[in-house]
């Protein structure tokens, strides 16, 4: 790919970009979030066009107007975000799409026992005739590899393909990539962990907003340095952590239970609790219940037993206006679909949960200058940057976003703070900022719970981490004591 | 060859009015082609248009009258469109006041106006805001559809109302599904001489102020205006939801109900199958095009009650068919879905 | 009179008049069917199939051929529903009100037309209608004979329809990608497929079904064009789509049931029994009301119905 430039409405993702690839390597596509990558490999996918450039394969100049032609040339994707039918079978999401033959009928004989075939040779086994969401989420990415298997790609893009995995899952998710490699195909491995890019690829192209900043060979560079061209500066590897005395339970769980979407118990029967000023770090991959936890606390979800209790009483649980009412700042994990109100203005989302207090909406009427001058403090107090309080909230960055919710979250000074995932996709300032406000609520007095699957930061900030697997509490440890290993072998779900 | 569309910055506040007003310049125009189809003379057309519906006091007066149900229609459904309560059943929920207003205005010999009146209209909204509750609890509690919900219902209700005509609320001797007549007292007053222009008119236009002080000045406003933005985040915030979609409902309805009490109580003095014209489905076009908002709305039941009252005197002095307002009636929906998405995206047809 | 009821005549004429009411019926659904499953909910199918009964009476009179008038029905649907991919497909807009649009549209322009044509005249001109053929052999068969196999033409070509529908839907390749589209578009998307063009292929041939259904009621289920002559027919197959959870054939058993219905009531009707007739009309509406209340908990919804496609243009 040589020059490749691709402008959004008033960003551009992708800035003059050069990108090789030769068969048999696994090059990883490394950078923030926001870098350019997804992007990137959209383009190369067939999904997106480009305004400049040009994209050779094999030497000869392509031009896709669709993933079809793509796929054609033998390049596969497989996205973030699955891209499969879960009410339909293994095999039928793997042959959508594919005509070997003119035959108009659904050839499923054959396709099975080509799918067979190839599972064998790759040892990527999956029961074809199972519905896929009955899958687990690693068997869903077995899928995916074999859809593009399946179609003889040559050139596989993974993007961000361990996020979803558990940390044992990850090394035979290696396997298989290496085994392709070796066979002659190349892999474009997108990712912002450093870790695994040290330990998969073969060469690493780091992308920082949307240029390239530089490649390298992996054996002839480091952590350290790949961190600095994914920022552009020294990375603060730790942050300044306030030593506090923790005070009164603030929060406490008894045997909380709560069932997911799916029907399937995602909480167990879990007990814990938070002190005033201590940040409480629950890590763990997602989608082992943190997620309901969270929802629980949020008064999202109700649960199927256990309880809640703030400061010594319990709380109504299911019903958001109580976690409003008693005081609990809630930062949800999807700011944009849960926490805001996208096409109001930055006053009216700031003024969300508090419309209703007398000062704002006293008697039924709603008050428009107290309303107006509560949003000019907040955005001054939070430094919300934005074109002023009537703007539409959507025209907002997604760290100003974020600031939205903790300008309107902690301004009431709340004695519990739950975040969930509060930096996630946001950029390294955005995410210092966080990370202050986070310790400045631990020094006034709040408790904090952090839940996040970024292990950096959940290490960095909290006073004492919990695991979570399969919704159960896998072990705690004290903040300074915690060690990686271990860590991550709770997370893994290794009792120790 | 494809239709690409990107992202534009937004317009000022300004083409929140163009966007109507050309979406009705566009579709006065785009009717010339049916008109010259139809063999007539475009300028004696359009003159026979505005002057039926202009051109003299009554003419006036009678645009007015027609612009009453229109009005009361489309600001039920702008009303529940706001909160996303997607209320197609405007029409089943007409039909509902309509029963009730012929019902208590039937029976209730010998009570007097003063007490009459308002008793009819309030019955007349209880029982389109209760009908339109219905699908409202069925959206919230079951998750079941509203637009699907809410068109079914309409013919539900169209067939109780049916099976009353040809019941208990029959006139006696008649063999069609019609009424008795309402008693005097029921009966909206006419306020201007010389014309139909009845008390129905003023209560439309106090329903656009109404509305609009609901939308803009309380809290329960925000609150059903929230719940369309985003009802997640709305639930997430404190609000109950099922509580602001359920009293939008009843309003909605209400309103629709209300419309119905006047094609009773005020235009034909008994209930037939006929009473509604499909007033119902019109509101869904006149909410669109005054892009949900009461004073759009207001504006949008004049122009097309202009289109339909002009259209009949059209049709006398050129020939060119009456059924031209249904036609004008979708080509302004639908061209005002248009704008309404050039006003978001830039639209190019892009070579491939 | 109970006698009456059970009488052999009346079931075997009750048979066939379900028959022939349920035929606009299963056309409509099949068309929605199809369009529905690729993720597009066609609101514009009463209007459709107004347009079909008017273009079809009209041509069928100008021309003398009964089977013209059906094809000239069938391209109508297929302009209409042409119309409505362009503003819900390719534009993107809310399909409910596009599709109420459409509707809206198309019933004024049928009328609009119909009586620039025709003017009022006090008695309404006329075609002569499609005639029903016997199935030899079959029709002879006691009781069912009758009723089934001595129909319209066009009544036993939907049935033909039915079972091709469901092979094209369920064990084609064509079949696949509606449904993949149907259900998550993006997945169809990056396996090659066109999601606009699929939506719209299917948008076509279901306005092309529509068209027929309008125009088999003015050409055989009567012999002449009227206001109101699919009288919330197209509405009924919206509900039935849903009654049978968005399979072909289970949607045919709501259509039958409609049927069944509406040549009951005529016929109690014309024996002079005193029932409300409405009560039994609003039964075909009722039973949808509650099967959909059974669909929201089921998955059988197609997810990607009502969403329009289009590529995010995000960064990252």
């Amino acid at each position: 790919m040589r020059g490749i430039t691709k402008r959004f409405l008033d960003t551009t993702a992708n800035d003059h970009v050069d990108f090789e690839l030769y068969p048999g390597e696994i090059c990883a596509l490394l950078g923030e979030n926001g870098a350019g990558k997804t992007t990137l490999m959209n383009i190369l996918f067939g999904y997106y066009s480009f305004d400049e450039g040009e994209i050779l394969i094999d030497g000869k100049p392509a031009l896709f107007a669709s993933p079809r032609d793509a796929i054609a040339l033998g390049i596969g994707m497989i996205h973030q975000h699955f891209t499969l039918v879960p009410t339909q079978s293994v095999l039928e999401n793997i042959i959508i799409g594919v005509s070997e033959s003119a035959n108009p009928f659904l050839n499923l004989r054959a396709a099975r026992e080509r799918l067979l075939e190839l599972q064998d040779r790759f040892g990527l086994h999956v029961d074809p005739d199972a519905l896929v969401w009955t899958l687990s989420v690693g068997q869903q990415q077995k899928v995916e590899i074999l859809k593009a298997l399946y179609r003889n790609s040559k050139i596989l893009i993974m993007d961000e393909p361990t996020a979803v995995l558990a940390p044992s899952e990850t090394p035979e998710l290696f396997r298989t990539l290496r085994m392709l490699a070796d066979e002659g195909r190349a892999i474009i491995f997108i990712s912002h962990k450093l870790y695994e890019v040290m330990e998969i690829s073969n060469r690493v192209m780091v992308l920082r907003n949307g240029k390239v900043e530089g490649g390298r060979e992996t054996r002839d560079t480091s952590t350290r340095e790949l961190a600095n061209m994914m920022v552009g500066r020294e990375v603060l590897e730790r942050i300044e952590q306030v030593e506090t005395e923790p005070g009164d339970v603030v929060l406490r769980i008894d045997g909380l239970t709560a069932v997911s979407n799916k029907g399937l118990e995602a909480v167990k029967s879990l007990s814990m609790n938070v002190r005033e000023r201590e940040i409480v770090g629950v890590a763990g991959v997602s989608g082992n219940g943190q997620s309901e936890l969270c929802e629980v606390l949020f008064g999202m979800r109700s649960p199927t037993s256990g309880t809640v209790t703030l400061s010594g009483k319990p709380m109504r649980l299911g019903v958001p206006g109580e976690a409003v009412k008693r005081g609990i700042a809630r930062i949800p994990e999807d700011r944009i679909e849960t926490g805001l109100l996208m096409d109001l203005s930055v006053e009216e989302n700031l003024i969300l949960e508090n419309h209703a207090a007398p000062e704002y909406g006293g008697r039924g009427l709603v008050r428009k200058t107290a309303i107006a001058e509560h949003a000019e403090e907040l955005i001054n107090t939070y430094s919300i940057k934005t074109d002023g309080r009537t703007a539409a909230a959507k025209s907002l960055s997604g760290g100003n976003l974020q600031k939205i919710i903790l300008a309107r979250e902690l301004s009431s000074d709340p004695k519990l703070v739950v975040a969930s995932q509060p930096t996630r996709g946001l950029d390294i300032g955005a995410m210092e900022y966080i990370h202050g406000r986070i310790i400045e609520e631990k020094k006034r007095g709040a408790g904090v719970l952090l839940v996040s699957d970024d292990l950096d930061e959940v290490m960095n900030l909290s006073d004492r981490i919990i695991v979570l697997y399969e919704g159960r509490i896998m072990g705690e440890v004290r903040g300074a004591d915690a060690n990686r290993e271990q860590i991550g072998l709770w997370m893994s779900g290794v009792q120790q | 060859m494809r239709i690409q569309l990107t992202k534009r910055q937004p317009l000022p506040t300004w083409s929140r009015i163009a966007i109507p007003v050309g979406a009705i310049v566009t579709t006065l125009i785009l009717a010339a082609i049916p008109i010259l189809a139809a063999g007539g003379n475009l300028w004696k057309s359009y003159y026979a248009l505005f002057y039926g519906a202009l051109g003299t006091r009554f003419n006036i007066l009678e645009t007015f009258v027609k612009s009453s149900p229109l009005m009361f229609t489309g600001l039920a459904v702008a009303f529940a469109f706001r909160a996303k309560f997607w209320n197609i059943g405007a029409e089943g929920q007409l039909l509902a006041g309509a029963i009730v207003a012929t019902w208590i205005g039937v029976y209730a010999v010998g009570v007097p106006s003063i007490i009459l009146l308002p008793t009819i209209m309030i019955g007349g909204f209880l029982a389109g805001g209760s009908w339109a509750v219905v699908p409202a609890l069925l959206k919230t509690r079951l998750k079941v559809d509203d637009v699907v919900s809410t068109l079914l219902l309409n013919f539900v209700m169209a067939h109780i109302m049916g099976a009353l005509l040809f019941g208990p609320l029959q006139k006696p001797d008649a063999s069609w599904p019609i009424s008795e007549q309402i008693v005097e007292a029921a009966r909206y007053p006419i306020l201007l001489a010389k014309s139909r222009f009845h008390l129905g008119i003023p209560l439309a236009f106090l329903a656009v102020l109404v509305v609009w002080f609901i939308n803009t000045k309380t809290v329960f406003g925000f609150r059903a205006k929230a719940v369309g933005v985003n009802i997640k985040a709305a639930h997430f915030g404190g609000i109950n939801t099922t509580s602001v979609i359920i009293k939008t409902a009843l309003i909605s309805g209400g309103l629709a109900g209300l419309a119905g009490v006047g094609e009773v109580a005020a235009i034909q003095y008994h209930l037939l199958s006929d009473i509604s014209p499909g007033y119902g489905y019109t509101g869904i076009v006149i909410a669109m095009l005054g892009n949900l908002h009461p004073v759009g709305v207001m504006f949008s039941a004049i122009f097309f009650s202009i289109i339909n009252v002009g259209s009949q005197t059209m049709s006398r002095m050129t020939g060119v068919p009456s059924y031209i307002s249904g036609v004008m009636e979708g080509m302004a929906l639908i061209v005002m879905l248009v704008f309404l998405l050039m006003n978001e995206y830039k639209i190019r047809v892009v070579r491939k | 009179m109970i006698n009456d009821i059970f009488s052999v005549t009346f079931i075997a004429g009750l048979i066939g008049a379900t028959m022939r009411m349920a035929t606009p019926i299963i056309f409509a659904m099949l068309g929605e069917v199809i369009t529905e499953r690729s993720g597009v909910l066609n609101l514009g199918i009463e209007g459709t199939m107004l347009m079909g009964a008017m273009t079809g009476f009209l041509v069928a009179l100008n021309s003398g051929s009964l089977w013209l008038g059906v094809a000239a029905a069938a391209v109508v649907g297929m302009i209409m529903s042409l119309l409505m991919a362009v503003l819900a497909v390719y534009l993107g807009l809310s399909q409910h009100v596009s599709g109420l649009g459409i509707t809206l549209f198309a019933t004024g322009l049928a009328m609009f037309i119909y009586r620039l044509q025709f003017g009022s005249p006090t008695v309404p001109p006329t075609v002569v209608p499609f005639a029903r053929i016997s199935i030899p052999v079959l029709s002879s068969i006691p009781i069912l004979g009758e009723g089934i196999f001595r129909q319209y033409s066009l009544t036993f070509f939907a049935w033909l329809l039915i079972p091709v529908v469901s092979i094209v839907l369920y064990k084609t390749k064509v079949g696949l990608k509606i449904r993949t589209v149907g259900e998550n578009p993006f997945a169809a998307d990056t396996v090659g497929v066109n999601v606009n063009l699929t939506r719209t292929l299917c948008l076509v041939t279901g306005g092309a079904f529509m068209g027929v259904g309008g125009a088999f009621l003015t050409l055989a289920h009567q012999n002449m064009f009227l206001l109101d002559v699919v009288g919330g027919r197209g509405w009924v197959a919206v509900a039935m789509v849903i009654f049978g959870n968005w399979d072909p054939v289970k949607g045919t058993i709501g259509a039958l049931i409609f049927g069944l219905l509406d040549g009951l009531q005529l016929r109690l009707q014309n024996m002079g029994i005193q029932i409300p007739f409405d009560l039994f009309l609003m039964i075909p509406y009722l039973i949808t009301i509650i099967a959909l209340v059974g669909v929201s908990r089921k998955a059988s919804v197609p997810a990607g119905l009502l969403k329009p496609y289009r590529r995010e243009e995000k960064g990252g």
